[in-house]
């Protein structure tokens, strides 16, 4: 399987299982279980690990391509794709260094495992880089206890990667990567996922309780792990996820245009003007992620990746989770308006409610408020303009 | 507090610590790192490293330029030492 075949793959799978499949998604607020059994089948599992481990060595650029294309028929299963990607990058990054993690990333390929994220935590920083758990050594290795305000969709995935203090006596700031591999966890389910949108993605909370063999803590730092790889990749990945659900409003609504003017030949309807527009921003959208992920993939496939730890990087990949999420739902509204009342209802063909209630998500994952914050910061110091 | 030009190195390290500890927010007390451990690693976030360089940028009446904004700058209090030096032999 190469990327090109595993993308077109993707686009029958999405045509055939996951569009028809989203409506009931939503409804229900289930796992979007079809989809990703189809995904799994195609080797979506180990599109992002590399050939010589078993996997298809997807680009991030690719992998945003199938995220986008999924993200237009369903959110919910593009975001959990674009999750277990970033889990997966993360190990290929930084997590190669045992026998035992090269042997367990190959069995994500050929198991077709997928991997859950649990960085979240009840306390109060909110704030990933902040953890309250720790290792607790012991002679088979370790145990953690976790308090996950969400766990994405933890009750489906096989494992799940999530950080916690070094140990009892480090700071909050001081966090190791651990991988909780199925066997050597339990994850109690605490709370429910009844939510406006990305219904489907099934993320609750839950406590994690790890007792793990020393080989499932990276040796990179959380810190590495998150500027080199997690951020980037969840930035440019979710951004994909978001872009797919504009495109499909924008679709939507062109085809809304296209009707009323074939009814009246000659004469340009008024909603196209606001077409016009809404195109402009759609591409405006498309250029954001597409300039991201391609200074990131140049940095990132340098021999010099000092670039993804400067300020400057720092801040364009805050502004692209900003801009992106919130262009995203100016795209969807504005289609609504322009489809009118075929858009309101739920039931129907040019139906935007579910993308409207998707996209309003982006703004809160992490949320907005709280890069602001951040940016506002290291502008402080930081120069160039 | 004014700012001051510390042309000893010793006198830099001494002053770069103790602003590590008052903004790196790397928990109460003395800090407990060596001039060569990783600050990111035993804790430093971006957030706090910008307040230090703020500080330092106080203290020592400088501008760290653009191209020294980087993780590898701030990584350490030797880097830090280092970069300040480097500043004050440009001037």
């Amino acid at each position: 399987m190469t990327p090109s075949e595993l993308l077109s793959a993707v686009e029958e799978i999405a045509k055939t299982i996951t569009g028809p499949a989203a409506a009931d998604v939503d409804i229900q607020g289930r796992f979007p279980v079809e989809s990703i059994d189809a995904l799994k089948r195609a080797g979506m599992m180990g599109a992002a690990i590399p050939v010589e481990l078993g996997g298809i060595g997807c680009s991030l650029s690719e992998l945003g391509q199938m995220c986008m294309i999924l993200g237009r028929k369903c959110t919910s299963t593009s975001m959990i794709v674009a999750m277990h990607h970033i889990q997966v990058a993360s190990l290929v990054n930084h997590g190669l260094e045992s026998d035992e993690m090269v042997a367990y990333v190959r069995s994500v390929a050929s198991e077709c495992r997928l991997i859950s994220s649990g960085t979240s935590e009840m306390g109060p920083s909110g704030d990933m880089r902040q953890s309250v758990c720790f290792v607790s050594p012991n002679e088979k290795g370790f145990t953690i206890e976790k308090q996950c305000t969400a766990v994405s969709y933890g009750q489906m995935a096989q494992d799940i990667l999530f950080q916690a203090r070094k140990g009892e006596d480090s700071n909050s700031g001081d966090q190791a990567t651990i991988l909780a591999v199925e066997g050597t966890y339990d994850l109690k389910q605490v709370g429910t996922w009844d939510t406006l949108g990305m219904r489907g993605t099934s993320s609750p909370g839950g406590v994690l309780k790890v007792a793990g063999a020393p080989w499932q803590i990276l040796d990179a730092p959380f810190s590495t792990v998150a500027a080199i790889t997690q951020v980037p990749w969840a930035h440019s990945l979710w951004s994909h996820c978001w872009l797919g659900a504009a495109t499909e409003a924008v679709d939507k609504a062109s085809k809304v245009v296209r009707r009323k003017a074939r009814s009246q030949p000659g004469q340009v309807p008024p909603v196209a003007y606001e077409l016009s527009k809404l195109s402009g921003k759609l591409q405006v959208m498309r250029s954001l992620v597409k300039t991201f992920t391609d200074e990131y993939t140049s940095i990132a496939s340098s021999s010099d990746h000092s670039n993804l730890k400067s300020l400057g990087f720092a801040l364009r990949e805050n502004n692209l989770k900003i801009n992106t999420s919130e262009i995203a739902v100016e795209i969807v509204t504005e289609a609504m308006r322009i489809v009118g009342i075929g858009a309101y209802k739920n039931d129907g063909e040019a139906s935007l409610g579910r993308q409207l209630r998707d996209v309003c998500s982006g703004s809160l994952m992490i949320s907005n408020q709280r890069i602001h914050e951040t940016n506002a910061s290291m502008l402080l110091v930081h120069k160039s303009v | 507090m004014a700012p001051v030009k510390e042309e000893k190195v010793e006198d830099i390290v001494v002053t770069v610590r103790g602003i590590l500890e008052a903004y790196g927010r790397l928990g109460d007390g003395p800090l407990e790192v060596s001039d060569d451990d990783d600050l990111y690693d035993v804790g430093m976030t971006s957030h706090a490293s910008v307040d230090v360089m703020l500080a330092l940028e106080g203290r020592f009446d400088l501008e760290f330029p653009e191209e020294m904004l980087r993780r590898e700058v701030f990584q350490t209090v030797s880097s830090i030492s280092n970069a300040i030096q480097e500043l004050f032999k440009g001037e």
